[in-house]
């Protein structure tokens, strides 16, 4: 067993420190340390998305990256996308209304993917919606509501409202 | 870097995007008592514009290469191959060395690396040396990279001559490995005789190939008058595919060779369009 060392980063605004040994995934800290248990693990191997936060902006598997590795990282889960508690995100908003649901277990990742997805690409087609979801598994939905949750919330981020 | 992996030799692996090494360990296909995180070593960072080419230095995200301006001007099929790698969570972290150094016969950039005679700079304790593309990839996922050494940077050159460029794949979802692609450049004199053909093919064989018949087929003939769909066929003979779960062998050399007459098509395309608006 290898010695812990210290971590420390910023999740969802606030700084959390920690153990942990080297290997320790940053998904497994950010669940079981910042209790961040929106962040789900799926496969944990990198295909199924269900893992899915965001690292200095950018969305990335937390399965597959150490958490010494986002050592003074500012990290925003699903739980730190809405401005507080008693909003929803936009994209969280329009899963609920399109049924981009069922079971909810991929939800966390497809939110965080899908909110990354259209900063990068704010007015994007439904052809483009799909390969930009492709990352996310979902095994309930069968994904018309995803696409149609994904638009919605371009439009409403746009300010076209609904 | 190199002095760690020099003292912990074969007991130490280099951890750069961990898109595919992470996995690994994670189904314990590996073990390694020592990972060497290159994540924060900023020389190995960044593209140049060197020589009338570019140098990749080797922890360049995959998404950084999508964007970069150098790398689409100078070196299209890199920009052109990118988005077929994964999805855009993978490529935020996954890295041009790690997907060169992993060496996966599915994987777009080796195929892209070949066919462009791209070269790898390789560093160990004892020093620098480059490697040619033709003699990088050994085997599957074995590569001219030993275990006390780092992969530092890939070169590519850029084509001074009228050419085009085109990249496809089969894959039965977005974001799949392939079943099969190519990466194809062509290149022509000032009159529109083809004098340069690079074709590189990914999931059609142990490591990536290069589709030598159809590059010795296209070289001398006017672009105009080329038959791309009849010259991809010979693509076949160049390929050693196996056949798994995912599509027999037959398969792969089937739509495979097809594919290559749909990107030599298109790569053709952008000749004749470039010298009818010139
Ligand atoms: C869901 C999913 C889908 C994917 N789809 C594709 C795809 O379609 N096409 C594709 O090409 N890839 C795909 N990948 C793999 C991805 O592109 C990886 O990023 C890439 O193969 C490895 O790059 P990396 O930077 O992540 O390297 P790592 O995983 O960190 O390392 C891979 C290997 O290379 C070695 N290595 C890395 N850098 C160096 C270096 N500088 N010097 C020496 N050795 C080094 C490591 O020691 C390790 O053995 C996918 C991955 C996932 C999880």
């Amino acid at each position: 067993m290898a010695d812990q060392v210290p971590l420390s980063m910023t999740v969802n605004g606030r700084t959390r420190r920690g153990m942990g040994e080297p290997r320790l995934t940053l998904a497994d800290f950010l669940r079981e340390q910042a209790l961040c248990t929106g962040v789900h693990l799926g496969c944990e191997h990198g295909v199924c998305g269900s893992c899915t936060v965001l690292m200095d902006g950018e969305a990335v598997r937390s399965c597959l990256l150490f958490a010494v590795q986002a050592e003074g990282a500012d990290i925003t889960t699903v739980e730190g996308l809405a401005p507080d508690d008693e909003t929803l995100h936009p994209v969280q908003e329009a899963f609920r209304d399109c049924h981009g649901l069922q079971c909810g277990f991929c939800t966390p990742g497809f939110v965080v993917s899908v909110a990354a997805f259209l900063e990068a690409n704010p007015d994007p087609s439904d052809d483009e919606i799909r390969h930009g979801i492709a990352g996310n598994l979902c095994r309930c939905t069968g994904y018309q509501g995803i696409v149609a949750a994904t638009r919605q919330a371009a439009a409403v981020l746009k300010g076209e409202g609904q | 870097m190199v002095s760690l992996l020099a003292e912990h030799g074969d007991d130490a692996k280099p951890l750069a995007g961990g898109q595919s090494l992470v996995p690994l360990l994670a189904m314990r296909l590996t073990r390694f008592e020592h990972i060497v995180d290159l994540n924060r070593v900023d020389e190995l960072f960044g593209v140049t514009a060197d020589n009338g080419g570019v140098r990749i230095a080797a922890m360049t995200r995959q998404a950084a290469v999508e964007t970069d301006a150098t790398v689409a001007h100078r070196v299209p099929l890199l920009h052109l191959a990118t988005p077929h790698i994964g999805h855009f969570q993978i490529r935020n972290r996954g890295t041009i060395g790690g997907s060169v150094a992993h060496a996966d016969p599915a994987s777009e950039y080796p195929a892209v690396m070949l066919a462009l005679d791209g070269t790898a700079e390789i560093a160990s304790a004892s020093g620098t040396r480059e490697v040619p593309a033709a003699e990088f990839f050994e085997s599957t996922f074995m590569t001219a990279v030993a275990p006390d050494e780092l992969l530092v940077a890939l070169r590519f050159s850029a084509w001074d001559q009228p050419a085009g460029f085109a990249f496809d794949e089969i894959a039965r979802r977005s974001g799949d490995f392939a079943l099969a692609g190519a990466a194809v450049g062509i290149g022509t004199d000032a009159a529109g005789r083809i004098n340069r053909a690079a074709v590189g093919m990914l999931g059609v064989g142990p490591i990536p190939l290069r589709a030598s018949s159809v590059e010795a087929a296209l070289i001398g003939l006017a672009a105009a008058d080329a038959d791309p769909h009849e010259i991809g066929r010979l693509a076949a003979d160049d390929m050693d595919p196996i056949g798994d779960v995912h599509a027999s062998a037959d398969y792969r050399r089937r739509a495979g060779s097809t594919l290559v007459g749909r990107i030599l098509a298109s790569a053709l395309a952008q000749l004749t369009q470039e010298a009818g608006n010139g």
